[in-house]
């Protein structure tokens, strides 16, 4: 409990207003699960919103009672860390298409009275944004001080600055691209089809039904926790060790790293509890978001409005974001000769290093947060 | 590697017109940036590959791309012209290719601002020639096996290259360590002079 924030708990923000999605659909209303730390200053320019990543949520630091497992950004969202919350007022909001709170597949349709379940409509990064800029007003913010977000998050921070250039103030883009590659959309096919080739799928009805469809979460899981990570990490963690003392030439788990892989996907499809169509709406956002289609493919034009000011990071070992991903980032943003600062920060950690401790990362990251904190409060 | 050294500074900032837009190559902490944007009030980006001196820069205001700029990145990110000059401060003798990187500079910018210290100098010629050792000295203070700079060149040199490819020498100040400078390293600057600042550009 070391610098944390402690007991945190989650609100809710009911939006009455229609929502118009970008696929043409139309929320009718809709609730935003969010949690709040720090608190908002009298002049309200110290709010940081943060952006989650695919299985993320807004149980992004601090702890819930009696529950020992913090939020997911937690070393890097509390007092004296990088986003220090005796400075700034740190808002989290969960997703569309969540199932941890936020109107998703797993809320009951207003219209039918039936859980949604695949009848829920495809959302993209730019309607979380739209939703999330609602919350904003609700919560009496004119103007971010930052907009935070790694992965999928770091997508909603560049579209937030693309769609509302005078919403903020400062960007930080880490471990993102402009646009998912081939490859990127290719790994997000299979995982969705493992999911929906399970015979528990259902057709996406399948709390209806009664089932859930573990086998094809834990493999879409399982696919995906692979390319967070790197090989030389897996090496160092695993090796090609063996469970048993030697080899028994049959297809039960062998490896140890099998075994990991099984443990994760296994946790993430019972334990984590997380919606199969959920993951389906998370990587197709991931899949459509490309910023440049709308501006003739030219990221450069993409960002020619926007206001704020770039931190981008990226992790020498992210294969699945490269930081060759990241750099064309700043290339669109220095064409633009925005105020932008790139970090890539040496980590053996793949794609997740975003997440995990690391003096560079935290060392940058702390150092740009102090600049946008003495910019609140001159000198 | 690159020094703080503040009279190099002050020199420099005379050769820059004010409101310029400014590329700094190696730019440690962002010492030389923060005072050209106080002084000359120029706008710019430092690149700099070292991740402690990032942080620093970070902390200073200063918008740093960490690169290396052995890989060439510089054409990478920036267009041609996008720079009123690119500086380049004792760095060029620590690069793996100060010829490709001088082209590099002068593409991206319209002038280069180029400073290194010069191994023609009379005590690095002494130390060879009377103790046929490496020469140490305050300017270039390594041993030769840990020495980060790995193509030391005498004015020379430099001007020899800049005449071979085409690059306009267009002011050159002379000085010693202390980036002071005296009759003598005019009259025979490769001899008595210790560091030297070019502003270079391209002939057209």
């Amino acid at each position: 409990m070391k610098n944390s924030i402690g007991t945190v708990t989650p609100q809710t923000l009911h939006v009455d207003e229609p929502l118009a999605l970008v696929s043409g659909a139309v929320l009718p209303q809709y609730d935003l699960v969010y949690e709040t730390y720090g608190s908002l200053n009298a002049e309200a320019n110290n709010a940081i919103l943060i952006c989650h990543a695919l299985s993320g949520d807004h149980h992004v630091a601090g702890f819930y009672e009696g529950d020992d497992k913090p939020g997911w950004w937690n070393d890097y969202i509390g007092p004296g860390k990088p986003i220090d919350t005796n400075e700034f007022f740190v808002v989290c909001s969960n997703n569309l298409g969540s199932c941890r709170g936020s109107t998703g597949p797993t809320s009951l349709n207003p219209e039918t009275g039936k859980v949604f379940g695949s009848d829920f409509p495809i959302v993209t990064c730019r309607d979380w944004v739209h939703s999330q800029n609602q919350l904003r007003q609700h919560l009496g913010i004119e103007q971010w001080a930052a907009i935070v977000g790694g992965s999928m998050g770091g997508m909603q921070v560049m579209q937030w600055a693309i769609d509302y250039p005078d919403k903020l103030r400062h960007a930080v883009v880490i471990a993102a691209a402009p646009k998912l590659s081939a490859q990127n959309i290719a790994f997000n096919e299979v995982a969705r089809r493992a999911i929906m080739t399970d015979p528990e799928f259902h057709e996406g009805r399948f709390i209806e039904a009664g089932t859930i469809p573990k086998g094809g979460l834990a493999l879409a899981r399982m696919l995906g926790h692979l390319t967070y990570l790197s090989d030389d990490m897996m090496g160092a963690k695993f090796g090609r060790e063996l469970r048993a003392d030697k080899l028994k030439y049959s297809f039960e788990v062998e490896f140890q790293v099998e075994s990991y892989l099984r443990y994760q996907g296994e946790k993430f499809a019972t334990k984590q509890n997380f919606d199969a169509n959920t993951y389906l709406l998370m990587t197709k956002a991931l899949d459509y978001f490309d910023p440049a289609s709308e501006f003739d493919n030219d990221l450069s034009q993409a960002f020619a409005n926007t206001k704020a000011q770039f931190l981008v990071i990226s992790f020498t070992s992210d294969w699945r974001f490269s930081p060759a991903r990241s750099r064309e980032i700043v290339r669109a943003l220095l064409d633009n000769d925005l105020s932008v600062s790139y970090a890539e920060v040496v980590s053996e950690h793949g794609h997740d290093a975003f997440l995990l401790p690391n003096t560079h990362y935290e060392g940058v990251f702390h150092a740009y947060m102090r600049r946008i904190q003495q910019e609140n409060r001159p000198a | 590697m690159s020094q703080i050294i503040t009279p190099e500074f002050k020199l420099i900032s005379d050769w820059i017109t004010p409101g310029s837009h400014v590329l700094d190559l190696g730019c440690g902490d962002g010492t030389l940036l923060t005072y050209l944007q106080s002084y000359r009030q120029v706008r710019g980006y430092g690149m700099e590959i070292d991740p402690q001196k990032n942080i620093k820069a970070v902390m200073n205001g200063i918008n740093v791309i960490q690169s290396n700029l052995n890989s060439g990145d510089l054409s990478e990110y920036f267009d041609p012209h996008s720079f009123d000059y690119v500086i380049m401060t004792q760095a060029l003798q620590v690069v793996s290719r100060p010829d490709l990187l001088l082209d590099h500079m002068l593409t991206v910018g319209k002038e280069g601002i180029i400073t290194f210290p010069n191994f023609g100098h009379w005590k690095m010629r002494a130390q060879l020639l009377l103790k046929g050792r490496m020469p140490e000295t305050d300017t270039l203070p390594y041993h030769w096996y840990d020495t980060p700079n790995i193509h030391l060149c005498t004015f020379n040199d430099f001007e020899r290259l800049c005449e071979e490819k085409g690059i306009e020498v267009m002011a050159r100040t002379v000085v010693n360590s202390q980036h002071q400078t005296n009759v003598g390293m005019r009259l025979w600057p490769n001899l008595l002079g210790e560091v030297a600042l070019y502003k270079v550009k391209k002939r057209n």
